[in-house]
């Protein structure tokens, strides 16, 4: 279990405790944290769930894959905190994370 | 039940589309009542993975689930499931229930999604024939190829009968798949694609019958064999009918709305009845960049009708229009495949379809992408993608030309 804190665009802060295993896609997701749309459901195929990775996060987080890459690559608004949320499973050592959500996915 | 009680939306269809809606209506701030009805004993849950993780074990129930039953509760919204709408009263703004109780509504949204179409055919009522639509047909399917080796013969070539037949493969069965087509995926994807895929899963053991009708599906009270309209005979020990899906538009024709293979909404979801808007696979919709109206049987619409809907109901600014989209996994194919190839008579191929990393892009005659189908190549993917919204010419030699990136070719 982690404490995962979203923040959306406007700055307000929605901290959720997501379930070890789970991805951060899937924690925003089931408790309807806005701004995250995930159309794939996990598959890495749409790009509808990206977020940017608070900077201290970083390193713990971890470095997107090739295919995550890719698919970044063409996303809007992309910065080097960018990542795709479906990617990033959440693990004890993540609690306290901090993702922004950018206000519209596409 | 009273009158009193009219104040409210109702969705009928607990999937993907009518499950997004009501999170959306709430996400936008909608205060009012919410009940979300389903005919299947779930909470939403995700179609996609049925044929995939799912039926490979790979994905648990709470990982379908698209949000914790905890979440309609807390957030207000009065989900019934296993409960079947029988009719709408349109002039009374009711839906009735298969019991016969009712529920006054405000606004209705349905959401009813398409059903496996069944085509006329002796034996299909053997046991053993199934089809793959629910999680529970996953359940049925997943059980009957529990041990390995059993005999599994898929009626109908399309993205459900191949999804289902890699991964009929990976739990040990002998997979064949009849077509009446001489390819398959013949309605959905180009030829360069189709044989493709063919090879791909022939490298894998799957057995393709092409351009076969089926006679008969043979057998006592199982199903044992499928027979062919040559008169050949497929022993089987469980045959999916994978023929497409029809609309569940019953309870709109009986209401008097307007349907043709769908009912018919406009860009917000909205019919000809102010308090009655259809998302999702049971709907069809203009679609804005190709000039004509059509269905889309994929997540990303329905996403995007329960939005549309969500902001029309709310009062918010309308969603931009979306460039549809689709997805399939296979194996380790990732095919993904944006817009839909219409009016477009110049096919380009970028890459090399033996290294399973290559892309087709559809163009118009003055060259504009109208649709690109792309395996293992998510930039091809997204740059596709953008191109089929910007409408913007490209070139189809820098488009071949892998030595150029696709950020290059779209800029």
């Amino acid at each position: 279990m982690a404490k995962i804190i979203y923040v959306d665009h406007l700055g307000t802060e929605r901290s959720i405790d997501v379930k070890s295993g789970l991805t951060v896609m899937e924690g925003a997701v089931k408790n309807n944290i806005p701004g995250i749309d995930a159309d794939c459901g996990g598959a890495c195929a749409c790009a509808t769930c990206h977020v940017y990775v608070d900077p201290a996060w970083l390193e713990k987080v971890g470095a997107a894959s090739a295919m995550e890459e890719s698919m970044l690559d063409f996303a809007e608004g992309v910065q080097p905190n960018s990542r795709l949320s479906c990617q990033i499973k959440v693990t004890d050592d993540l609690d306290g994370l901090k993702v922004t959500t950018p206000e519209t996915q596409h | 039940m009273s009158a009193a009680d009219a104040k409210g939306i109702v969705i009928v269809g607990a999937g993907h589309a009518g499950g997004s809606c009501a999170a959306f209506l709430r996400q936008f701030g909608y205060a009012g009542s919410i009940v979300l009805l389903g005919d299947e004993p779930l909470a939403p849950y995700q179609r996609p993975p049925l044929s995939k993780a799912w039926l490979k074990g790979e994905a648990d129930a709470d990982q379908l689930r698209l949000r914790p039953d905890s979440f309609y509760t807390e957030n207000g919204i009065e989900l019934r499931t296993s409960t079947r709408a029988s009719c709408v009263d349109r002039a009374g703004k009711r839906v009735v229930l298969s019991d016969g109780a009712a529920i006054f509504y405000d606004r209705l949204i349905l959401a009813t999604g398409r059903r496996a179409r069944r085509i006329p055919l002796k034996g299909l009522e053997r046991e053993g024939v199934l089809e793959l639509r629910t999680a529970a047909d996953a359940d049925r399917l997943k059980a009957s190829l529990s041990a390995p080796g059993r005999r599994l013969v898929i009626i109908g070539g399309g993205y459900v009968g191949l999804e289902a037949a890699a991964s009929a493969r990976a739990l040990g069965a002998e997979v064949t798949v009849v077509e009446k087509e001489p390819r398959v995926l013949a309605r959905v994807a180009c030829e360069t694609l189709s044989s493709f895929f063919q090879d791909y899963h022939r490298a894998r053991g799957v057995v393709f019958i092409l351009g076969a009708g089926v006679a008969a599906l043979e057998g006592e009270a199982a199903v044992t064999a499928v027979r062919l309209d040559d008169g050949r005979l497929l022993a089987a020990d469980v045959v999916l009918m994978g023929v497409g899906a029809v609309a569940n538009d019953e309870l709109a024709q009986e209401a008097g709305l307007s349907c043709e293979n769908g009912i018919v909404v406009d860009l917000a979801g909205r019919t000809a009845d102010p308090s009655i808007y259809a998302i999702g696979d049971c709907s069809r919709r203009p679609l804005p960049h190709y000039d004509r109206v059509g269905h889309l049987e994929s997540v990303p619409n329905a996403l995007e009708q329960a939005k549309q809907v969500a902001a029309d109901i709310t009062g918010r600014a309308p969603p931009a229009p979306e460039v549809p989209w689709f997805w399939s996994d296979q194996y380790d194919l990732k095919l993904q495949i944006a817009g839909l190839a219409l009016d477009a008579p110049t096919l380009v191929v970028r890459g090399d379809p033996a290294t399973a990393h290559f892309a087709v892009f559809h163009l118009s005659s003055d060259h504009r992408v109208r649709a690109v189908e792309a395996v293992n190549a998510p930039p091809e993917f997204m740059a596709g993608r953008q191109l089929i919204g910007a409408g913007k010419p490209v070139a189809p030699d820098k488009l071949r030309d892998m030595s150029i990136s696709m950020k290059e070719v779209a800029a």
